[in-house]
Order: structure tokens, then sequence, then C-alpha cells
């Protein structure tokens, strides 16, 4: 599903340059869920937002589902995103001045579902993620779990075929955090492909492989007997 | 621009920021509504300038005599000029081509008007039919002085709308009562208004130039001569026709009463074109006065409406960050936003364009300053500054959006 060879991205900052990531390779398959983990600044996010088509890398290879992604303008790398991923951030990232309902309903309107199928999809969306009786309430109205909660729901809404989750659990205390990474864990039983960036142990246990990240590299790479959340709900 | 979902995603946006578009909306809509009145006034002043300039046909001259001021093949200075009526007649026979309309004045001296036994204190002049047109006076009633008037020296007058009022308010029409003057009765066969505020020249009774030097002692003597002369099209060229004319006339009347080419004094011509070279110069002096105001608030309206555009789209970075995230191509959001501000722009500048130009055309007839008369607008110059100001609201929305949807994504996520 993914495929990323010798991956390089360094931030110019005045004169000097920033090397952060130091020739990534890795891949993942379909299905799989992999936690990256790694001190603070190691480069997680930015590996994350390369793989979203957010930033572009500086050099290397990037295969995702088998099309070659390399110098892709705004409209190509809008149109994949649209067809292959979705997000969800450690800040959320909803519209604020669009309902929960609206905001599931997002994605959709630029994959040209029509308005109907939109609130029907939307609402099916927020029930999967138990906020069905929000659908109408305004981000500012929702808990911080809420509103990841209804940030997971718009980006499975797309059905994306790869998820990309940046601390989605950072902002949340630890029952809420198990309450997403069950959610979680439910969409990739379904057979959805899940890369989640985190910091804390106990959430990478919940995932079927772990990455580590230090100084730009991988450091160690492997598969996990995955926890599951349920049982801490 | 005929996508209803697009259309739809920009009324809910608009209807959950209603603060903002209703921001935009109010400062485009006052900027226009200032601008209409300002441009308004400007009009109004300038009717009223020219109304107030109203009184006589604005192609006019007048010519009286005066007093002699320099020594002349042996005349002395101080010496009278008499006009008469071969002067007139020469005029006519040898420029009559050069003028559209002919009169003469001839003021009786000492005349007493009486009408049912009182005493009536109004100047008695002699004239001809032509001089209705010269004045610009109006008939309310009955008829004017004509031809056949001068021709039977008919003992008829014409009196003034003052003076119906004055004297003959009694009656419904003072049409075929008799006035005396100074013994003789003359018919009144005509009622007439002058225009314009020249309600002193309302003081007269006019009578047949023939009868009243017949009746009154005056010979052939006359005390104004005045001419209507044709409208070139052109200000400049009536100007200089007039010119011509008044040098050809004066040189005859000079020759003809003796007196030296340089006397300015001797033969006195006054020609309102001149003066109103001088007032639409004026109200020119005006119109661009307020032109350069309403530039200016153009302008002012422009960068107002640009700024707002900028903050909003800044405000939006984020959001516009969003969308592309969740696939949005950065046409489209360009494309959104500047429809979506468009819409606003348009709808708030046709409110205020429609609300002022309302207000000019309920208030403007009834304004009552001086100097200010009907104050309205150019539709078409409100309308294309309509199309000004969303035009600029476009370009200024144009490259912030433009900006934010084509950076990487990732940086308009992080913009706080
Ligand atoms: N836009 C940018 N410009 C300059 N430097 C950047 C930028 N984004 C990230 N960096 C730098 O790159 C390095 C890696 O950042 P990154 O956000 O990928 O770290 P991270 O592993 O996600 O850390 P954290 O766990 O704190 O989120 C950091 O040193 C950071 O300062
Ligand atoms: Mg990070």
């Amino acid at each position: 599903m993914i495929e990323i060879k010798n991956l390089h991205k360094s931030y110019k900052m005045g004169s000097n340059s920033l090397h952060v990531l130091k020739g990534i390779n890795f891949s993942v398959e379909e299905g799989e869920l992999v936690a990256i983990m790694g001190s603070s600044g190691s480069g997680k996010s930015t590996l994350l937002n390369i793989l979203g088509m957010l930033d572009g890398a500086d050099s290397g290879e990037y295969n995702l589902d088998n099309v070659p992604i390399k110098d892709l303008n705004e409209t190509k790398a809008a149109q994949y995103r649209n067809k292959f991923l979705g997000f969800v951030f450690q800040s959320f990232n909803l519209i604020n001045y669009k309902n929960a309902m609206e905001n599931v309903a997002l994605p959709l309107y630029y994959q040209k579902v029509n308005r109907k199928e939109r609130q029907e999809k939307s609402l099916k969306y927020l029930d999967q993620v138990g906020l069905k009786e929000w659908a109408t309430h305004l981000p500012s109205e929702l808990s911080g779990g809420q509103k990841q909660r209804v940030a997971i729901a718009r980006a499975m809404a797309a059905e994306p075929k790869v998820l990309l989750a940046d601390e989605p659990t950072g902002a949340l205390d630890s029952k809420t955090s198990y309450e997403v990474m069950d959610l979680i864990q439910k969409i990739n039983d379904e057979g959805n492909t899940i890369l989640v960036v985190t910091h804390e142990p106990d959430i990478a246990e919940m995932c079927k492989r772990i990455v580590h990240l230090k100084d730009g590299v991988i450091v160690e790479d492997k598969k996990v007997e995955q926890v599951r959340a349920e049982q801490y709900v | 621009m005929f996508d209803i979902e697009r259309w739809q995603e920009i009324f809910d946006t608009i209807r959950k920021n209603k603060l903002r578009t209703f921001l935009t909306g109010l400062s485009v809509a006052s900027g226009i509504f200032i601008l209409v009145i300002l441009l308004g006034f400007g009009q109004g002043m300038q009717n009223g300038i020219e109304a107030e300039f109203k009184g006589d046909a604005a192609t006019s001259i007048w010519v009286w005599p005066g007093r002699t001021t320099i020594e002349y093949k042996g005349l002395n200075p101080g010496r009278r000029i008499q006009l008469k009526n071969e002067n007139f007649n020469t005029i006519q026979s040898y420029m009559g081509d050069g003028y559209e309309k002919g009169s003469v004045l001839y003021f009786p001296r000492g005349v007493k008007v009486v009408y049912n036994n009182d005493l009536l204190v109004y100047n008695v002049a002699g004239t001809n039919g032509d001089l209705q047109t010269i004045e610009n006076e109006y008939l309310s009633e009955g008829r004017y002085i004509n031809e056949a008037d001068v021709r039977s020296n008919a003992k008829v007058a014409v009196i003034s709308n003052k003076i119906r009022r004055e004297v003959f308010a009694d009656l419904d029409s003072p049409l075929g009562e008799y006035i005396t003057i100074s013994g003789a009765g003359f018919k009144i066969v005509g009622v007439f208004g002058e225009y314009g505020d020249d309600e002193g020249e309302e003081e007269r009774i006019f009578i047949p130039i023939s009868t009243a030097q017949l009746a009154f002692n005056g010979g052939d003597n006359l005390n104004n001569i005045n001419y209507l002369l044709p409208d070139q099209g052109s200000l400049n060229e009536t100007v200089a026709n007039t010119d011509e004319f008044i040098k050809e006339i004066k040189t005859y009347l000079n020759e003809y009463h003796g007196v030296a080419p340089e006397d300015d004094r001797a033969i006195r011509v006054w020609n309102p074109i001149e003066e109103a070279k001088r007032y639409y110069g004026l109200t020119g002096n005006i119109k661009f006065f307020f032109w350069f105001v309403g530039v200016c608030t153009i302008i002012a309206g422009v960068v107002g409406v640009s700024n707002i555009m900028l903050i909003v789209v800044k405000e939006r970075t984020r959001e516009i960050g969003i969308r592309k995230a969740l696939g949005a191509k950065p046409w489209g959001i360009v494309g959104m936003i500047l429809q979506e501000s468009i819409f606003v722009t348009a709808i708030s500048g046709f409110s205020g364009l429609i609300f002022s130009m309302a207000i000019l055309e309920v208030v403007g007839p009834n304004v009552e300053i001086d100097y200010v008369v009907n104050p309205s607008v150019n539709f078409t110059v409100a309308f294309t500054t309509v199309l000004v100001l969303v035009f600029a609201g476009a370009i200024a929305g144009f490259f912030p959006a433009w900006r934010a949807a084509s950076i990487h994504t990732i940086e308009a996520l992080r913009d706080e």
C-alpha cells in the first residue's frame, strides 16, 4: 500500500538547513495498523505529512497504492488526498462554523457527492463514532474526545485507502484516548490501513506494528501483539 | 458559476458568518452610499447655479446708450447718446441674418397708470413681440404684443403675473379690463411671467412700441435695443459669434452717433453669455471638485474593501488548509472565496446604490438649500462605481486566496 525509499527532507531556515529525514525506507501493507514513535523533533509529523502529501519531500521515492507520488502540484495532490487519504490531527482541525455533520460531510462535497447523500453518509459515520445525537452541534460545543471522534468520522467518510493520524490522542486524557483507539482498532478491523503517530507507549501497544524514529532514521521496526482498547473503555 | 452545490456551500458559509458578511457588506454599501450622495449634491449645486442664471435667454444681448467720454470729430465728451428707430431698422436691414429675434424698449417718462381710480406704480414700456423670447417670458393668459399691434398703434397692454396678483386679484381674469395710462385707455390682452427669480422684471406693463412713442411724445427715440442670437452649439462658438455681432453693431452705432471707436461708455452692451461662460466655468469647477471627492471616496472604498478581503482571507487560511487536506483543489478554493466575496460586495454595493438613489429620488426634489436644486446622480456613473468596487474587492481577495491555496497544505494548516 505504502512504499518509500530513501526519503529525505530538510527545512531551510535562513541560511541554515535542518536535515530532518535522512533516508527513510519503509513499507506498509494493506490492513496494517502502524504506530510511529520517537522523541519530540525526531521527524514523525514530517514523515506523516509527506505520506499525506500535505508536504513535499526533497528526494526519494514514494508509491501509494502503486501510484508513484512525485512532483505533484497542489491540484493533483488534492485529488489524491481526496481519493486515497484520510487525516486525523492532534488539534482536530474541524471547521469551527460548521456543525459536526457538516464537518463530516465536507470531504464528500469535494468528492462531488450530492447534498442528500452527503447528509446520510455523514450521519452514518457519526453514528459509528457514537455521536449521532451531536450532529447539529458546533465543534465549540463538543469535548476534546468528541471533537476527535468527529474528526475520525470525517476522515472515514471519504472511505480512504489509508488513514493517517498525527497524535490523535495527544490532546485527550487516557480514558478518552482509549475510546479513540478503540474506534481506530475497529476501523482497522474492517481492513483499513492506518498509521498513527504517538508518544505514548500504551497507545503504540494497541497497534500491530511499531516503528521507531530517531534523528531522522528508522532505528527499530517491530510487529507487536495488539492490546485491545475495548477492555479499558 | 452555476454549480448549485457550490452556491449552497457559499450560502452556508455566509449564513454562518453573519457578522463578517455584514461588516464587509456594510462598508461596501456605505462607501457607495456616500459616493452617490456626494455626486448627487454636486449635480444639485450645478442645477442650482444654472437655475439662478436662467432669468434671461442665455444668448441675448442688450444695448443701451450712455454718455461719451472721449472727444471725437470735434464733438465734446459728456454728450448724451440717444438711440433711434433708424438704428434698429438699419441693423435689421444689414445684419438681419445675424440674429434670431430683435426688439426694442422705450420707457415713456412721467406717465401715470390708473385703474379704477387707483394710481398704479408700475413701469410702462413700449416694445414689440420679439421681446418675449429675448426676456424669456412665458404667457399665463391671453397673448403678447404682436406685429399687428405695432402696425396699428393699438392701445393694448400686457401685464405681469405680479400685477395681476396685486391689482386684479378680485377678478377671474384681467383680460378685457382697461387701464388708463396718462389719460389714454389701454385694454389688457395678456399676462406674462418671468422664469427664474427675476421678480423685479415683473413690475412692467408692456404696450406696443409705436403706441408708446406716439402717445407719450417719444418721437423715434429708443432706450434699449435687444437681440437674441442663434446658439452655435458649443458655448465657445456661441460666445465668439456673439462677440462678432456685438463688434459689428457697435461699429455701426459708434459711427452713426459720432462716438470714438475706443469709447466704451457711450454705447453699452451687456451679454449674459459672457457671464454664462463664467458660471459654467464655475459649475465645471464645482463638478470637478465633487468628482475629486467622489474619486477619493472610491479609492477609500477600494482600500477598505481590499483590506477587509485581505483580513477575511487571512483569517480563513487555516480553513483553506483543512479544505485542501480534505481534497479541495486550489482553484476550487480560490473560486469559492472569490464567488463569495463578489456576491457579498455586489449585493451590498447595489443595496447601497438603490438605497442612496431612492433617497435622492425622494428627498432630492424637496431640498431647500440655496444653490442646490434637485440633487440627482447619473445612474451609469453610480453603477460603474459599484462594479469598480466589486472588481477591486475581487482583486484584493484573489491574491491572498491564491497564496493560501497554493502554499503547501501543511503551512496553511499551521496558520494560527
Ligand atoms: N515548517 C518547519 N520549518 C522549520 N523547521 C521545522 C518545520 N516543521 C518542523 N520543523 C523541525 O523539524 C524537526 C522535526 O519536526 P516534527 O514536527 O516532524 O517532529 P515530531 O517528531 O513530530 O515532534 P513532536 O513529537 O514534538 O510532534 C523539528 O526539529 C522541527 O523543529
Ligand atoms: Mg509532531
